[in-house]
């Protein structure tokens, strides 16, 4: 057991990765001689050497589409997006061929490539540095979208996405990189991707969240709790699979749900969420279901962002407002 | 040499064989022997054969929108040719005298503009990427192919190929760009046919030839009669050499013409003049290859006429295959987007299949 951050988890996952499969490649922009802007690529060229882990050119298109063909001819690429704002540059190659490679060749060639990205807000960032568009990337066949919410999940499911035959992108909370620590195994261990985990049991309400909102979630939980409410708390790990059956058996047995996202409501993962309910458990329901979220606007600049993100108080309201529906 | 001597800004088009037939350019003459010529000029009629065909099948409403190659047959197996077996092609998706070059099926590519993915199921031996339609973005899987071979030490060369058009894309810009600081083993290969759709290259780029371009990007840059079948198999096979000596890339400008549509949805009498395109098929590169291996006593009239027919009847018997075993089997649509087919996804498809089902569809 070692007590570490979720950066130090995602360092020390990506080490032992390299170190296990000679396969992997690290690159992106300031992750070889730097470590990264965030060091999460730290000292794996000291170790690795430059061929290992390498610094690219300023050309996110470029580290997608060369991955690509690394993966095609026989490497494992973990490639870095400085941060998720700025991966719109590569969108076409994510969308067009990362995505689609596998079926367009009928299994022939995969890309079985991890696109690691910095996301979220909460860190007073510059303007593209505090995206959360992740339901985006969830939205298109072919991608598996995964986001932790604590080292101990960001070290079991970066292993998962490593070893996955199929392209990950995976999403790391920046607001809690170093946000907190926890005892994480030394050994290494997966968490499967499509399985959601429930944190916290219990029978009035479902509260479901994912990456830096956990946090928010679990004090608006204990806000709860003190009002003599139990509530059930699910992280979903995995955007895309998403986990339908623990959502599903979850809001049977409490009947009433909240998501909260911090990213934009329209469209967001929460209507999906809420789709997937209305069609599974519609008639278990005992008062529609209800989201916290940012607002369909960019994200603000750090003057205005403690509005935008969804705060425990917040999503303690809507979850009172859930309980008490109709009566 | 060959790159020094035709440096891009020096603005030289390099040629072997002129229009006319005559090697004029005897110091670069390729060594390649009658049976090696002879097939070139094979993969050239069958290319041309094949496309006539899937030309009249579309048009009778029995093939997708096809891409046609008439003109660019020269720039397309000459450079094809002088890759070996281990090497990588990274095709756009005009380049079927390139995938018969390199052992291509007929049918595969049929399949695919009939409409069927499996066109794109690449046969294991073949080190061919399926085509993309994208433009220019397939050039950084060149790039990252040929830095894997690298790093893993194989000694492999990839070749992409791409229109004028591209390089008015990022995508060009950044795959050059990765390839000349890493100094990979990659041949970039532009057919300059001078439209992308309607647009000239002249409204492309302000740069007077595309081979220049190599300049900004610290590699060797070479503009080529894309015409002449034996410059285009020189310049690439110097190329490709230049690569697996560890030396780096280089980008090849094959100046040709695309003598028919964009696409069969296209109609180029639109912008572009008929007296224009009389000048360029004065230039077929398949015309001047046959008069030079009837003068060199290679081939005759009777000989040709053989060949053409034999090229026609293989495309006619790849396209009836494709016609009795073209259709798309309704799993397949959904078992190859993941290694292992995810919930949803499952669902979608029992689901589909008993609305089938019910109404005896299945």
């Amino acid at each position: 057991m070692t007590t570490i951050n979720l950066l130090q988890a995602v360092n020390l996952t990506l080490k032992q990765e390299m170190a296990r499969d000679q396969r992997i490649i690290v690159f992106g922009e300031d992750v070889g001689y730097e470590g990264g802007v965030f060091r999460a690529t730290v000292d794996l060229q000291k170790e690795f050497g430059k061929d290992r882990c390498m610094d690219s050119p300023l050309s996110e298109s470029s580290i997608v589409g060369v991955g690509i063909g690394m993966a095609i001819n026989g490497m494992l690429p973990v490639v870095e997006m400085q941060f998720m704002g700025f991966s719109y540059p590569a969108f076409n190659q994510i969308i067009s061929h990362v995505a689609r490679m596998r079926n367009r060749s009928r299994g022939r060639f995969s890309v079985p490539m991890v696109i690691r990205m910095p996301y979220g807000g909460g860190i007073r960032a510059l303007e593209h540095h505090s995206e959360s568009t992740e339901a985006i990337y969830s939205h298109i066949p072919g991608l598996k979208v995964v986001i932790p919410s604590t080292p101990y999940d960001a070290k079991g499911l970066l292993a998962a996405a490593i070893r996955d035959e199929d392209p990950v992108i995976f999403l790391e909370p920046k607001r809690i990189y170093r946000a907190f620590k926890q005892e994480v195994p030394d050994e290494e261990y997966i968490i499967p991707i499509g399985k959601a985990n429930v944190v916290r049991e219990g029978k009035d309400i479902t509260l479901i969240s994912w990456g830096a909102m956990m946090r928010e979630a679990l004090k608006a939980a204990d806000l709860a709790k003190d009002k003599g409410i139990s509530v059930e708390v699910i992280d979903l790990r995995t955007i895309s699979p998403i986990d339908r059956d623990t959502i599903i058996e979850s809001v049977k047995k409490t009947g009433r749900v909240v998501i909260v996202h911090e990213a934009a409501k329209t469209l967001g993962v929460g209507a999906e969420l809420i789709s997937i309910i209305n069609e599974k458990a519609f008639l278990y329901l005992e008062a529609p279901p209800l989201r916290v979220t940012g607002f369909d606007t960019p994200f603000p600049l750090p003057q205005g962002e403690h509005h935008y993100l969804p705060s425990p108080e917040r999503i303690f309201n809507k979850i009172m407002e859930t309980v008490n529906y109709l009566t | 040499m060959l790159f020094k001597n035709y440096n891009p800004l020096d603005k030289k088009m390099f040629q072997i064989m002129d229009e006319n037939s005559n090697i004029k350019n005897e110091e670069y003459m390729p060594d390649l022997n009658k049976e090696e010529l002879l097939t070139m000029y094979e993969n050239m009629i069958q290319t041309r054969e094949a496309d006539l065909k899937a030309l009249m099948y579309q048009r009778q409403g029995r093939m997708l929108t096809y891409a046609p190659n008439i003109g660019q047959e020269a720039a397309q197996v000459g450079s094809a040719f002088a890759l070996e077996k281990k090497d990588w092609m990274v095709p756009s998706f005009r380049e079927l005298g390139a995938w018969l070059t390199r052992g291509a099926d007929l049918k595969m590519i049929y399949l695919y503009w009939y409409g069927n993915e499996f066109g794109s199921h690449i046969p294991e031996d073949l080190k061919i990427l399926p085509v993309s339609v994208p433009i220019a973005s397939h050039l950084n899987h060149a790039v990252g192919i040929s830095w894997a071979s690298t790093l893993q030490g194989k000694d492999e060369v990839s070749i992409a190929y791409f229109g004028d058009g591209a390089t008015s894309q990022g995508d060009f810009h950044e795959a050059m760009n990765w390839a000349g600081a890493f100094n990979t083993p990659t041949v970039f290969l532009c057919q300059n046919n001078q439209f992308a759709i309607s647009v000239p290259r002249g409204s492309q780029t302000s740069s007077e030839t595309i081979a220049q371009k190599a300049v900004a990007y610290g590699m060797p840059g070479i503009q080529v009669d894309g015409n002449d079948i034996l410059a285009m198999y020189v310049a690439t096979k110097t190329a490709i050499e230049r690569a697996r000596r560890g030396e780096g890339p280089t980008l090849i400008e094959a100046y040709t013409y695309r003598i028919g549509a964009h696409t069969t949805s296209d109609d180029p009498t639109r912008y572009r003049t008929d007296d224009e395109v009389e000048v360029w098929k004065k230039k077929d590169p398949i015309d001047r290859m046959k008069k030079y291996l009837i003068d060199k006593g290679y081939l005759n009239e009777e000989e040709n006429d053989r060949l053409v027919e034999k090229c026609g009847k293989i495309a006619e018997e790849a396209f009836k295959y494709v016609e009795t075993n073209g259709k798309t089997k309704l799993d397949d649509i959904f078992k190859y987007h993941y290694k292992e087919i995810t919930p949803q996804l499952l669902e979608q498809m029992e689901e589909y299949k008993e609305f089938l089902n019910e109404r005896g569809e299945l």
